[in-house]
């Protein structure tokens, strides 16, 4: 489990997470969801260390991560994958090089084993025969397969994925939807992920959390977000047109 | 003020970058790439200039030494000179700044701004010293490598206008090369090299270490990596001989 516990960042002088306080359990999908803006990047950043919190603490299993030094990060890191929003793979390596760097550096694994898990993850992600590609030579859906594909190569215990399905179609928005929560279900791991499609949101929300200008707003499951009172909620849940004609008609 | 933030900056990240490699292995084959990258791939430039700048040192020194009483022997004396002291290691070093510094720079901004750099400090890699540390190993190798080579290409220049010009015979030239050597000249010269070498890689990779935002400001960093590093160079040239020639 993640705990983050009133955690507060600013910028300057513009506070962006204003004593946010949230549990991350196993096993579901943690969804932080918000208008553009409202500092959904900035808490997951907060969460894996790459932002230093300006108060508050943040917990992995009983470890006081925000307190640590970059040499005990380490150990914890070692446990993480995160899917940037972009892919980030390393442009000067094949999505096999991708695949492999983490088993690369920290494992003692045979060229043979970490071969057949790099297959193993890539099949997973339905990436069979791109081995050798080059990162420029994807589209972006198989951009973000690798990514995941990269995340979970090394059985990760906690893992982190900012907004991966924007700027895909539907179809395979909903793909990678369902492999996050395949994923998560089948290794029983810590997911978060920051969305602000509707779509996943409904379809893979165990654990929804909604963020309004750096507060926790509302949290609760998809099943109760249709039916919350919370206005602000609703702005956000109800913007689409479409969407607020059903509501008014219920 | 800036500039005592940027040379703290400069040093924290410089004290990330001299850490031990996470994994051996991992390393050496950094390393191969980056001899590759910075050394193999220069042979061609210095080559080209440094031949043509041998030559044209011999005919200036030739043109300059009307006295009769001043041997010609003196032309492949002074080039020799010349090309060891000053124009190899230094001349070199301002082109090598241009090349390696740029691209660099590029490479690691780049990084930074696609977030490849955040996705190294997520897994638990140092990504200073995953990204510079072999590139510096690599160019405090190679780089006095290519600057002897240098040397001797410029010579070889000299001694191309001695066959092709009247201005001065091959024996002429050689018996100049011969006379006089004093070995602490080359000593100095590499020392120099060593230097600019590490000024080129760790100003080039903090110029795009330290970027934030987007594809201009790579472009913005490769050319400060460029003009810095090229300032370094001529001041540290100015102090190191003050310090080691007089
Ligand atoms: N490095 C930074 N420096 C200064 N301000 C920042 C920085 N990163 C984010 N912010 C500010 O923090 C606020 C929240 O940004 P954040 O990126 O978390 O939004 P978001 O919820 O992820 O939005 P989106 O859905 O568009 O990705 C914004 O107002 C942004 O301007
Ligand atoms: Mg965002």
């Amino acid at each position: 489990m993640i705990e983050a516990k009133y955690i507060s960042k600013f910028f300057s002088d513009t506070m962006v997470l204003n004593s946010i306080s949230v549990k991350f359990e196993k096993g579901r999908n943690n969804l932080i969801i918000g208008r553009s803006g409202a500092g959904k990047t900035v808490l997951l950043k907060c969460l894996v260390g790459l932002h230093e919190v300006d108060d508050g603490y943040i917990d992995f299993d009983g470890r006081d991560f925000s307190h640590m030094n970059r040499k005990n990060r380490k150990e914890i890191r070692k446990e993480m994958g995160m899917l940037f929003q972009g892919g980030a793979l390393f442009d000067s390596f094949s999505v096999e090089e991708n695949v492999m760097f983490p088993l690369n550096m920290f494992t003692q694994m045979s060229e043979e084993e970490k071969l057949d898990r790099v297959n193993l993850v890539l099949k997973r992600v339905n990436l069979v025969n791109a081995n050798h590609l080059m990162p420029g030579e994807l589209s972006g859906g198989m951009i973000k397969r690798v990514a995941i594909a990269r995340a979970i190569s090394n059985s990760p215990k906690y893992l982190f994925c900012d907004e991966p399905n924007s700027g895909l179609d539907p179809n395979t928005a909903d793909v990678i939807d369902e492999l996050i929560a395949e994923i998560t279900e089948e290794y029983n791991i810590v997911t978060i992920v920051n969305s602000h499609d509707m779509n996943s949101v409904l379809k893979i929300g165990d654990h929804i959390i909604f963020i309004h200008e750096g507060k926790v707003a509302w949290q609760g499951n998809r099943d109760e977000i249709l039916s919350s009172d919370n206005e602000l909620l609703n702005d956000f849940v109800f913007s689409t047109e479409l969407t607020k004609r059903l509501k008014r008609k219920k | 003020m800036k500039l005592f933030y940027r040379i703290g900056q400069y040093l924290i990240l410089m004290k990330q970058v001299l850490a031990k490699p996470e994994k051996r292995s991992v390393f050496f084959r950094q390393l191969m790439t980056e001899f590759n990258a910075i050394g193999v791939d220069s042979f061609g430039i210095v080559v080209i200039i440094s031949i043509f700048m041998g030559a044209v040192v011999s005919i200036l020194v030739a043109y300059n030494l009307e006295n009769p009483l001043i041997p010609k022997t003196m032309i492949g004396y002074t080039s020799r000179e010349m090309a060891i002291l000053e124009f190899s290691p230094t001349m070199i070093s301002l082109i090598l700044a241009g090349k390696v510094g740029s691209s660099i720079a590029s490479q690691i901004g780049t990084m930074r701004v696609t977030e490849q750099i955040d996705a190294l400090e997520i897994m638990g890699i140092n990504p200073a010293n995953f990204l510079i540390f072999p590139k510096l190993i690599a160019a405090i190798f190679i780089h006095p490598a290519l600057i002897v080579f240098s040397m001797a290409v410029s010579i070889f220049g000299g001694y191309m206008v001695g066959i092709f010009t009247n201005l001065f015979t091959v024996s002429e030239y050689i018996s100049g090369l011969r006379s006089w050597f004093d070995p602490f000249s080359i000593f100095y010269a590499l020392i120099k090299t060593v230097v600019f070498a590490i000024i080129i890689v760790t100003i080039a990779g903090y110029q795009g270490y330290i970027i934030k935002g987007g594809s201009i400001d790579v472009g913005r960093a490769s050319t400060k990596a460029v003009v810095y590093a090229s300032i370094l160079i001529i001041i540290f040239n100015l102090i190191l001989t003050q310090l080691l020639l007089i």
